[in-house]
């Protein structure tokens, strides 16, 4: 673009070479406007849905006469209702929305019969809802992360096989010259959760392995559907939003290469740490630890590329909702990481295993890292898609608050909460017998627990001022012409 | 980066290289484990302690004793549907079945098994549930560290033999019903102190579901030994 254009160049639209770029990613946007809406919505329902069975079973957690007579509500079912609704409920719901959108944008080509996505959306919620209260009702398999009734595994196939092929038709037709992480990072997700899920369902379900082996299969799948597509995702939005709001490029290249080839290595060893100490080979579990403690290499290597993109920009990324969430995110993937990679050291684990620390890792990861993330990536995509700006910084910031604290001190309180347990749990006199009683390990871990409900209020009270949000933008009447600029969270008086 | 099939490759060697290694590697490794006696003999009747492996192959040196039980055994009957009501319930959430080494943990001196537990002993579970978290005790031995009728209360209201405890309580595995006047008291219904007690003239008698979970909790038990872990020395 010339500096001085002449006044008739200055006169014709299509003098502008941005102009076709920010057409086409219109394109992409309005293409995924309906199928993206429909996984949005879904997303914020299951989130409160999973926050109400969450709050339920932490309440139990100290009080366990509480709803003590229902037998739906037992705590063995409800805390599993909560994990079901927000792994498949919420997070499937949001990255089905947001990981195709970027997939689009970064390949510059319009997502094309996005009534399929469609048709698999309103499958994929039919099943979770059904799968829900099957696990409620009585009918839940004994296998962590997969307890979902046998009924539900085809339509889940179905839907991931669906949405999966269609990132890959966008990646497959791309218009764009250069690939960027975010899509190797996609791309590598919806290849490898199906056959995660399908290899656990056929060797836990459908033929049970013998023994043992269907717990160290159990904890691959599990694992992995932690590393190999919530944190992929999660990464892949990171390093699309970061740049993109920031208007900076990701600091290095080789840096992200490094850090997603190493990440495909080692994640998906590391599965093994939860039986550290069991009745498996201890060769796997060795590697299982090793593989965890490696790690550090690629959290390590996308830490240092975010943070020198970031770095400088800190006050205009303060002012952006998205900037705000998913640095939060970002910064929390390294702890939660480095975190993990302790945790997977034997003395450690020693302490840690079966304790409350593991659940407060757990939320780290889920919470603290991808939720925070898939938030920022709403915050952006929302406006775009429907050509509406957010209606209440204020509720942003409400949102901000109350689930930036309420995540830090729901795993503050269990993390120091578990050690304390842990340590106790262990602990022996110098006759060789237990100090503590079992009895009073659990009235100790109490006050933690208490904490850990306090928090679950804090996040309840932020997911209501977002979806308050969400909705109060989908049901309001255009006001384009009103908006002149983002709703930020603090005054700038540049245009962003 | 660009190649899409090069992407797809490196994609699927990783998560092959993975599987093989944890999951099919090890299957190969333990797919010949069989029940087993305390001890094994060889082909002339005497007994054989050590490695249970050939240094080359992977098959077992000697068979079972002659005249002994060989361990684990198969669930049958009540205590095979108590494990589905186990499963049902959810309380894999909060309870382990795998007892660490001594020496790792407090595992032996809690009274939780006289040894750690081996692949072995999960080789006839049709679903195994070790576990992840310790909110209540490990079962892996609460067959033999409790009587039934612990059980039938614990599981109406932990409150009753576990003050302070934060299991739940589960009255709906019981019924509450009005004691017989031709009869008298069942001999099913379950004794509770006073402060638990039904109204005057009802007692409280479990379900099948919880006759059948209690079952499976009573079979709960790895107080044998295999050749290849005898009993933790003091």
């Amino acid at each position: 673009m010339s500096s001085n254009p002449s006044l008739i160049e200055s006169l014709n639209p299509t003098a502008d070479p941005s102009v076709d770029f920010r057409a086409r990613l219109g394109e992409v946007d309005e293409s995924m406007r309906k199928p993206a809406m429909l996984f949005l919505v879904s997303a914020v329902f299951w989130l409160l849905a999973g926050s109400a069975f969450a709050m339920i079973a932490a309440i139990k957690s100290t009080n366990p006469d509480f709803l003590g007579l229902t037998e739906w509500l037992t705590f063995g079912r409800v805390r599993t209702a909560h994990l079901n609704a927000m792994i498949f409920g919420w997070g499937n719901n949001v990255i089905f929305a947001v990981a195709p959108w970027i997939m689009g944008r970064l390949c510059k080509a319009r997502i094309r019969h996005t009534n399929i996505l469609l048709i698999a959306g309103i499958f994929w919620n039919i099943a979770v809802t059904i799968g829900i209260f099957g696990i409620l009702r009585g009918d839940m398999v004994g296998v962590e992360w997969l307890e979902m009734p046998a009924y539900v595994t085809p339509f889940v196939i179905i839907t991931y096989a669906l949405v999966g092929v269609w990132v890959v038709i966008a990646f497959r037709w791309r218009q764009s010259e250069h690939v960027y992480v975010s899509q190797w990072y996609i791309l590598a997700a919806f290849f490898w959760l199906p056959w995660l899920y399908t290899i656990a369902q056929v060797m836990l379900i459908f033929e049970p392995a013998t023994g043992v082996v269907q717990s160290l299969t159990n904890w691959w799948f599990a694992h992995n559907v932690l590393g190999l597509w919530l944190t992929p995702i999660a990464l892949a939005t990171a390093y699309y939003l970061i740049p993109k709001v920031l208007g900076r490029p990701i600091h290095s290249y080789y840096l992200s290469v490094i850090g997603f080839w190493a990440l495909a290595l080692f994640y998906n060893w590391a599965g093994v740490h939860h039986l550290i100490g069991g009745p498996v080979p201890a060769w796997v579990i060795s590697a299982g630890t090793v593989a965890s403690v490696m790690m550090v290499i690629p959290v390590i290597v996308t830490a240092i590329n975010h943070h020198l993109t970031v770095v400088g920009c800190h006050k205009e990324g303060w002012a952006s909702p998205t900037i705000r969430f998913v640095v939060f995110g970002a910064i929390n993937y390294t702890v939660v990481s480095l975190f993990g990679s302790a945790m997977a050291l034997r003395g450690v684990n020693e302490v840690t295993h079966f304790t409350h620390y593991t659940v407060g890792h757990a939320h780290h990861g889920v919470y603290g890292f991808f939720t925070m993330i898939m938030f920022g990536a709403v915050y952006y995509m929302m406006p775009r898609l429907l050509f509406r700006e957010w209606r209440n910084a204020f509720l942003i910031k409400v949102h901000w608050w109350m689930c930036g604290m309420g995540i830090i001190l729901m795993v503050a309180a269990l993390q120091i909460g578990g050690w304390f347990q842990g340590l106790q749990m262990n602990e022996l006199s110098e006759d060789g017998t237990a100090v503590y009683t079992f009895l009073q390990v659990v009235e100790n871990t109490k006050p933690w627990l208490w904490l850990r409900s306090l928090s679950g209020l804090m996040l309840v009270v932020g997911h209501f001022a977002f979806a308050i949000n969400v909705f109060w933008m989908i049901f309001s009447p255009r006001t384009q012409d009103q908006v002149t600029q983002p709703t930020l969270l603090t005054p700038t008086t540049e245009e962003a | 980066m660009k190649s899409l099939p090069l992407i797809f490759l490196g994609v699927f060697f990783t998560l092959a290289f993975s599987w093989t290694g944890i999951v099919l590697t090890t299957h190969i490794q333990m797919k010949d484990l069989t029940p087993a006696t305390a001890e094994l003999v060889n082909d002339k009747g005497e007994p054989i302690g050590g490695p249970t492996y050939l240094a080359e192959g992977e098959t077992f040196l000697g068979s079972n004793t002659e005249g002994e039980t060989a361990y684990p055994l198969r669930l049958v009957g009540e205590a095979q549907r108590g494990k589905k009501v186990y499963e049902q319930m959810g309380c894999l959430y909060c309870h382990s079945q795998q007892v660490r080494r001594k020496g790792f943990g407090a595992d032996y001196e809690r009274g939780w098994g006289s040894r750690q537990s081996v692949a072995r002993d999960y080789i006839e579970q049709d679903r195994v549930m070790l576990g992840t978290m310790r909110t209540g005790p490990d079962l892996t031995n609460v067959g033999v560290r409790y009587s039934e009728l612990w059980q039938f209360q614990h599981l109406y209201n932990p409150q009753i033999t576990s003050p302070g405890s934060t299991m739940p309580p589960y009255p709906f595995l019981f019924e509450v019903q009005k004691v017989s006047e031709m009869r008298g008291p069942s001999v099913e219904a379950i004794a509770m102190p006073e402060a638990y007690q039904p109204d005057e003239g009802y007692e409280v008698v479990p379900t099948q579901r919880a006759k059948d979970l209690v079952a499976y909790l009573m079979n709960l038990n790895q107080e044998y030994e295999l050749p290849e872990m005898k009993f933790t020395e003091e």
